[in-house]
C-alpha cells in the first residue's frame, strides 16, 4: 500500500503524523525508501536507536534573559508574568541554562539582554552569543522573535549585545515581529511598552501556529559502510582543552562533524581515529638516520616516498619490543642488548620509549626499505564516544587525554592524541570510523537505574549516556562516580554535570580527587563509603558500568565492589564473585576499559 | 511627622527575605561545605557568608577561559578579619602569614581601607581551617561584611599613645557592643555546640540592618579613617591629653550606582557632643534608629545617609536622643588637617618608637627584589610591640624600644619596606582591590594604580611642581567605593574595562565630596586631562593652594556642599 492512499482511520497514526510521513516520503528514491523502511523497522525493534522522531514542536513562547546585574532578569520575569496572565504558554530561561540547539524547535522567542562595559555579552550569555555567531547556528525560518536591549548610553557600544542577537537571528532567517528597543539606564517605561507590543504579536501568531506539523528526520542518501579500511574523512570542529591551566594533564574535548555521511553511532560505541605522524618527528628520524626523505619504499602493495611512509603508514609513537631488539642488534648497543635480555625490562622500556628514542640510543646505518620493514604498520586509535546523536546530531565528541611527556631534553607527544590536539585543526580532516560496542549499552528500560564509574577520561561514555537519557526523558536514577587529580583543574565537564544535577537527570555524583588532601582518595574509596546505598541500588536492578584504566582502576573498583557486596549482602567472597558474575551475564555489569 | 515618612512601605528587597529566612545567619552554609560538586556557595548562602566576613569571588582573569574548559569559575573566598583599630600582635601576624602562604591562591596578605587584613583566594575545603586558625590566635571575621556594623576603625596615632589607647579601647567596645549575637559563626566554623533556639539580636534585630553600616573613632587632626565615608563617627575630644567625650557625626557614605541619581556620596552630619559614658548608648541608638527607619524596600537607598535625607536630620537626631536618653551638647571645636600616614619613624610621648611603612596598594607579597611579606614576618619574629594596620592600607610597627630600633630598621631596609624612592604622590595615592578577584569591579584599580602614579609623578615634574607637592589620587574599581575615590582631590571610579569617571575637588582633609568632571574616559584621556589641569594649577595656584581647592576656586568643577542637591547639579 502506498502512503498517499492511507487514511488516518486505517492507520495508528494521527492525521498530522500521517501528513508528515507522507510529506517526508513523497520525494524518496526507491533506494532511499528501502533504507527508510529498514530504519523504521529498527525503530520498532529497538528503543535504543540514536535518532528518534522529533516531538511536535510545542506551541509556546520562550523568553531568554542575559543579565549581568539582575535588571534583565527582572524585566524578563515580569514579561513571563504578563504572558501567563494573557494565557500565553511561556517558559523563561537564563540564557546560560538554555540549550542553543533547541532554537530550531522554537517558534516564538523574546530576548531581554544587557550588555557589558565595552560591548561584550554578559558572562552568562557568552556561550549563546558565540553559538549564534558560529557556523553551528541553524537556520531559523520558523522563528518569530523580538529583542529588548538594556544598556547605558554613556558607553560607546550601547546595547551592543542586544543588537548582536537581533542581527544574528535575522541573518539566520528568523522574523523580527516587533523592532528591537534599546533602553538606557532608565529602562522601565521603554521595557514595559516593548513587552506589551511583543506579547500582543506573540499572542496573535501563536494561535495561528498551534496547528503545526510533525517533522520526521529524513536521513540523507545513506551509504554508511564506513569501516576501519574505509574511514570517513570528517571535519574536525573543535579541539578544546578542558583541564584548567594549572592541571598536570592536557585533556581535550574534541568535536568531529560527520556531516551528511549517514555514519551513525550509539552511546557506548567507540570512534576509530586514523592519524598522521608529526612531520617534525619524521624529519628528526630521517636526520638521525641520514636517510633521504624522497627515497622510494614499498609498504605492502604501495610504493611511496620514505617520508610519506613514515608520516602516514608506519607506527612511530608506539614501539614494539621486536623493534628494540632489531635496533639493539643493528647498532650493537650494549644498553639495549641488556634490556632485551630481560622480558620485563624490555616491555617496560618499549612502553615508555618512542621509535626516535630507540634510534637515539646508538647510531647505526640502514637502508630505507630496511627501516620500513622493521617498523609496525600504523593502526588507528579507539576512543570511547562522549556524545549521543540525539543531542549532537551529526557530531561526534571525544574526550582525549593528550599523551605528553619529556624524554630527557625533548618533548614527546602521543600519536593520535598529539594529532588531535596539535595538528588536526590545521589538517581540518580526520579519518574516522565507528567501532560498535554492544557490550556497553544503556539498559533498554529507561526506568532502570544506572551506576557509572568513570575516572579520568573514562568519563567519556557516561557523557554520552546522560545525553541519551536526557533526550529519552528516561526516568531511571543515574549515579556517577568520577575522580581525577584535583577539583579545581581536572573536573572534566564540571558545568555539564552540575547542570544535570540541577535538572534532576543525574541523581547522585560522587567525586574523588586524589591530590586535594594529604591522603590519596580514589573512586573505589568513594564506592566503599557509599557501599550500603550502592548495594541497595544493585538490589533494585541497577546496571553498573566502568570505564577507564584497565590496569589499576578497574581492578581496584572490582575489588571494592566485591567487598561491598560481601558486606552489605552478607555474603562470602565467593558468593560475591558469583553475584558479580551473574550481573555480568545479565549484562548488568559492563566494562569499557583500556 | 507621619509614620509613613519614617518607614518606607512596599515590597521588601529580596535580601530582607534571605535574612529573615536565614535562622540568624545560618542558612544552609553547613550543607554547602559538604557539597563537593561546586567550589562555590549556593543560593542565599552566597550572601549569608558575607555576614561571617567572607565574599565569594573567582579569578576573573580566567573566567572566560574556564567557561570554554567546561569548568565553573575558579570559586574561592576572600576573608576580611575583624580587627577593631587594626591592631595585631606579632604572634598573630606570624600565624596569618603562614596561612596566607600555605592555603591561599595568591599567597598574599592584603591590608585594606577597613583597617584590617584580607586573605584572597581560599578554596572551600580550607575555609573552616581558616576560621579555626584565626580563632586559635584570637581573631574572628564576624560581621566584617553584610548588613551589620562592620569593622570599627580607629585613627592610627602612635604618638599620643595614651589618647590612642583610650580611643582604641572605645573602638573595641563599640565593635563588641554592636556585634551580632547569633551563635551561627561558632557553630558553623568552629564546630561549636548546637543549642536549640534561643538566638536573639537585641540591637540588630532578626533581620539585621537594612544595609552595611560603618563606624569609626577618629582622633583629630588626623582624618586617616575618612569619617565622611562612614555612617557613624566618634570624634575624640581631649582635654589635656585625656579623652573626655566625642562629637558624633552621622550619615557619611560614598557608595552610589552609576546612572542612578537617587544615589550619591554624602558627608556625615555633626549631631553634637556627648560625654564618654553615653558612647555605647548613642552608638546603639543610631544603629537601632537606622535599623527601624532605613529603607528595606530599595537597597540602593538603604544606607543611613539616605535615611537622614529622607526623614530629616533633626528628626533622626531627636530619635537618637530619645532612644539613648541623652541630649547632644553643642559640638566641641576640632579640626581635621590631613589624612595621610606619617611614613617613617616617630617617637611617642611614652618614649617608644614607631615605624610606619608604606605598602603600595596594601598588598603584602614577596615581589622580585622586594620581599615585603617576608620582611614583615622577619620583623614579627623579633618585634616586642604590636603592628597597626592603617586605614590608608599601610602598616605601623609600633612600640619599638630604643634598643631594637636599629635591628628593625635594618630588617625593613633589607626587605624593601623602607624605600626612599616612594614619592609623596605615591604615598598619597590609593586603590581598592578590584580585578582579578572582586566580583563587583568594573575596571582595574590595584593593578592600574602604580603605573598611573608614575605617570602623574611625571606630570608634576613636567609642570615644575616641587617634590613634596602631590594630589590625593584614588582609584576605585566600581561605584561602591572601597577605594574612597569620592573623597579624593582626583578620584577615578571604574565604569568598564579601561574606562573611568573622573571626579575632582575633594580636599586634603577629606571633608568635601568631589564632583564629576569627565565621564567614561580611557587612560590616555585621563592623562591628557590631568596634564592640562596640573598645568593650570601650577600656573594659577595661590600660595600653598591644594589641587582640590584650586579646581573649585577656578570654577573647573562646582563645589559639592550638600550632596543631595549639588552632586548631580
Amino acid at each position: 500500500m502506498l502512503l498517499k492512499d492511507l487514511s488516518p482511520l486505517a492507520s495508528p497514526l494521527s492525521e498530522p503524523q500521517l501528513k508528515a510521513l507522507q510529506q517526508a516520503t513523497a520525494e524518496l528514491s526507491p533506494a532511499q525508501a528501502a533504507w527508510v523502511s529498514g530504519y523504521l523497522y529498527g525503530v520498532s525493534q529497538n528503543t535504543d536507536v540514536a535518532v528518534q522522531p522529533a516531538a511536535a514542536p510545542a506551541s509556546k513562547l520562550t523568553i531568554l534573559y542575559a543579565s549581568q546585574t539582575g535588571n534583565a532578569k527582572g524585566v524578563a520575569e515580569e514579561l513571563l508574568d504578563s504572558a501567563q496572565q494573557q494565557g500565553i504558554s511561556a517558559e523563561l530561561f537564563n540564557v546560560a541554562d538554555y540549550k542553543p540547539k533547541n532554537l530550531k524547535q522554537e517558534t516564538h522567542l523574546l530576548i531581554v539582554s544587557s550588555t557589558n562595559g565595552e560591548g561584550e555579552p554578559p558572562d552568562d550569555a557568552l556561550a549563546f552569543h558565540e553559538f549564534l555567531a558560529s557556523k553551528k547556528a541553524p537556520k531559523l525560518p520558523n522563528l518569530k522573535y523580538s529583542v529588548l536591549a538594556l544598556g547605558d548610553s554613556s558607553y560607546e557600544f550601547f546595547c551592543q549585545t542586544g543588537k548582536d542577537f537581533d542581527e544574528r537571528l535575522a541573518a539566520l532567517g528568523a522574523e523580527c515581529v516587533v523592532p528591537r528597543v534599546d533602553c538606557d539606564v532608565d529602562y522601565d517605561d521603554d521595557a514595559a511598552a516593548w513587552g506589551k507590543s511583543a506579547l500582543a504579536k506573540v499572542q496573535e501568531t501563536l494561535e495561528q501556529a498551534s496547528a503545526s506539523v510533525v517533522t520526521l528526520p529524513v536521513a540523507g542518501a545513506s551509504s554508511h559502510n564506513f569501516s576501519k579500511k574505509n574511514p570517513l574523512e570528517a571535519e574536525l570542529g573543535l579541539s578544546q582543552k578542558i583541564t584548567g591551566r594549572d592541571s598536570a594533564k592536557d585533556v581535550r574535548h574534541v568535536e568531529i562533524d560527520l556531516g551528511d555521511s549517514g555514519l551513525t553511532y550509539q552511546p557506548g560505541d567507540a570512534l576509530g581515529v586514523w592519524f598522521d605522524n608529526d612531520p617534525a618527528l619524521v624529519a628528526q628520524i630521517l636526520q638521525r638516520l641520514e636517510l633521504d626523505a624522497a627515497s622510494e619504499v614499498s609498504v605492502g602493495e604501495e610504493t611511496l616516498s620514505l617520508e610519506q611512509a613514515l608520516i602516514t603508514k608506519l607506527e612511530l609513537t608506539q614501539t614494539p619490543g621486536n623493534f628494540v631488539e632489531f635496533w639493539a642488534e643493528l647498532s650493537d648497543s650494549k644498553k639495549l642488548q641488556k634490556i632485551c635480555a630481560d622480558k620485563d625490562a624490555l616491555r617496560e622500556y618499549a612502553a615508555n620509549h618512542q621509535v626516535i628514542d630507540v634510534l637515539l640510543e646508538k647510531k647505526a646505518k640502514l637502508d630505507p626499505q630496511q627501516l620500513v620493514d622493521a617498523l609496525r604498520k600504523l593502526s588507528p586509535r579507539l576512543y570511547s564516544i562522549a556524545s549521543s546523536q540525539s543531542e549532537v546530531d551529526s557530531e561526534v565528541h571525544l574526550t582525549v587525554g593528550v599523551v605528553r611527556y619529556q624524554q630527557g631534553e625533548q618533548g614527546r607527544l602521543g600519536g593520535a592524541s598529539g594529532f588531535l590536539a596539535e595538528r588536526a585543526e590545521d589538517a581540518a580532516n580526520v579519518r574516522v570510523f565507528v567501532e560498535h560496542n554492544d557490550n556497553f549499552r544503556l539498559p533498554a528500560d529507561p526506568i532502570t537505574p544506572v551506576i557509572m564509574i568513570g575516572p579520568g577520561t573514562g568519563i567519556a561514555p557516561f557523557r554520552a549516556f546522560m545525553q541519551e537519557r536526557d533526550a529519552q526523558d528516561a526516568e531511571g536514577d543515574n549515579w556517577l562516580f568520577f575522580g581525577d587529580q584535583t577539583f579545581t583543574q581536572d573536573f572534566l565537564y564540571q558545568v555539564e554535570w552540575q547542570g544535570y544535577l540541577k535538572s534532576g537527570l543525574l541523581t547522585r555524583l560522587d567525586l574523588a580527587f586524589s591530590r586535594d588532601q594529604a591522603e590519596k582518595i580514589y573512586v573505589q574509596d568513594r564506592l566503599r563509603e557509599q557501599g550500603e546505598e550502592l548495594f541497595a541500588w544493585l538490589e533494585r536492578g541497577a546496571h553498573l558500568y566502568i570505564c577507564g584504566d584497565a590496569n589499576r582502576m578497574a581492578k581496584d573498583v572490582h575489588q571494592a565492589l566485591l567487598e561491598i557486596i560481601a558486606e552489605y549482602g552478607k555474603q562470602s567472597v565467593e558468593q560475591a564473585e558469583e553475584y558479580l558474575k551473574s550481573l555480568r551475564t545479565a549484562k548488568r555489569y559492563q566494562k569499557d576499559v583500556y | 511627622m507621619s509614620a509613613n515618612k519614617l518607614i518606607v512601605e512596599g515590597k521588601l528587597a529580596d535580601n530582607e527575605r534571605l535574612k529573615s529566612e536565614s535562622n540568624f545567619l545560618r542558612g544552609t552554609i553547613e550543607q554547602d561545605l559538604q557539597d563537593r560538586i561546586t567550589g562555590g556557595f549556593t543560593a542565599d548562602n552566597f550572601q549569608l557568608i558575607r555576614f561571617h566576613g567572607m565574599y565569594q569571588q573567582d579569578d576573573r582573569d580566567i573566567r572566560a577561559e574556564r567557561a570554554k574548559q567546561k569548568l565553573e569559575p575558579l570559586h574561592n573566598v576572600m576573608l576580611r578579619a575583624r580587627m577593631p583599630g587594626g591592631i595585631i600582635t606579632p604572634k598573630q601576624w606570624l600565624a596569618i602569614d603562614k596561612f596566607a602562604d600555605d592555603k591561599t591562591m595568591y599567597g598574599s596578605i592584603r591590608l585594606t581601607t577597613r583597617q584590617t587584613f584580607q586573605f584572597h583566594g581560599v578554596l572551600k575545603p580550607n575555609i573552616k581551617l581558616m576560621h579555626q586558625t584565626l580563632n586559635s590566635i584570637g581573631i574572628d571575621s564576624i560581621a566584617t561584611a553584610g548588613d551589620v556594623n562592620r569593622n570599627v576603625l580607629c585613627t592610627s596615632n602612635p604618638v599620643e599613645s595614651e589618647l590612642h589607647q583610650e580611643a582604641y579601647e572605645w573602638a573595641k567596645k563599640i565593635s563588641e557592643h554592636l556585634l551580632p549575637k547569633t551563635r551561627a559563626y561558632a557553630e558553623i566554623w568552629l564546630d561549636g555546640e548546637k543549642l536549640e533556639g534561643g538566638d536573639e539580636e537585641p540591637i540588630l534585630g532578626s533581620t539585621y540592618l537594612p544595609r552595611k553600616f560603618k563606624t569609626t573613632v577618629v582622633i583629630p587632626p588626623q582624618n586617616d579613617v575618612d569619617v565622611h565615608a562612614n555612617d557613624l563617627n566618634f570624634v575624640a575630644i581631649a582635654d589635656n591629653g585625656k579623652l573626655v567625650g566625642f562629637n558624633v557625626l552621622v550619615g557619611g557614605g560614598l557608595a552610589m550606582t552609576h546612572g542612578d541619581t537617587s544615589t550619591y556620596p554624602r558627608r556625615a552630619d555633626d549631631f553634637g557632643f556627648i560625654p564618654l559614658e553615653h558612647t555605647l548608648a548613642v552608638a546603639e541608638a543610631v544603629v537601632t534608629t537606622q535599623r527601624d527607619w532605613g529603607n528595606r524596600v530599595n537597597r540602593k537607598n538603604a544606607k543611613t545617609k539616605y535615611t537622614l535625607d529622607r526623614v530629616g536630620i533633626d528628626t533622626f537626631k531627636r530619635e537618637v536622643e530619645r532612644r539613648a536618653e541623652v541630649a547632644f551638647e553643642v559640638s566641641r571645636p576640632y579640626e581635621f588637617t590631613e589624612r595621610g600616614d606619617r611614613i617613617g619613624w616617630v617617637e611617642g610621648i611614652d618614649g617608644k618608637h614607631h615605624l610606619t611603612v608604606f605598602i603600595e596598594n596594601g598588598r603584602l607579597l614577596d615581589y622580585p627584589g622586594k620581599p615585603l611579606k617576608t620582611g614583615i614576618a622577619e620583623i614579627a619574629k623579633i618585634h616586642k610591640g604590636d603592628f597597626r594596620m592603617t586605614a590608608n592600607q599601610n602598616l605601623v610597627i609600633a612600640g619599638v624600644s630604643k634598643a631594637q630600633k636599629a635591628k628593625i630598621q635594618a630588617l625593613a631596609e633589607q626587605h624593601g619596606l623602607i624605600d626612599p624612592s616612594h614619592s609623596e604622590q605615591r604615598v598619597n595615592s590609593m586603590a581598592c582591590v578590584a580585578f582579578p578577584t572582586c566580583p563587583l569591579a568594573m575596571a582595574e584599580a590595584e593593578r592600574y594604580l602604580p603605573g598611573l602614579v608614575t605617570e602623574v609623578e611625571g606630570l608634576l615634574a613636567k609642570h615644575d611642581l616641587a617634590a613634596e607637592e602631590n594630589i590625593i589620587l584614588r582609584v576605585t574599581g566600581c561605584p561602591n567605593g572601597c577605594g574612597r575615590a569620592m573623597l579624593a582631590e582626583a578620584g577615578l571610579v571604574g565604569k568598564g574595562p579601561g574606562k573611568y569617571n573622573l571626579y575632582l575637588g575633594g580636599n586634603r582633609a577629606g571633608t568635601r565630596v568631589p564632583k564629576m568632571f569627565r565621564e567614561n574616559i580611557g587612560e590616555q584621556q585621563i592623562l591628557a586631562e590631568l596634564d592640562e589641569l596640573i598645568g593650570l594649577w601650577a600656573k594659577q595656584r595661590e600660595a600653598g593652594e591644594a589641587f582640590g581647592d584650586y579646581v573649585i576656586r577656578a570654577g573647573i568643577v562646582k563645589e559639592v556642599k550638600v550632596s543631595v542637591r549639588d552632586f548631580y547639579d
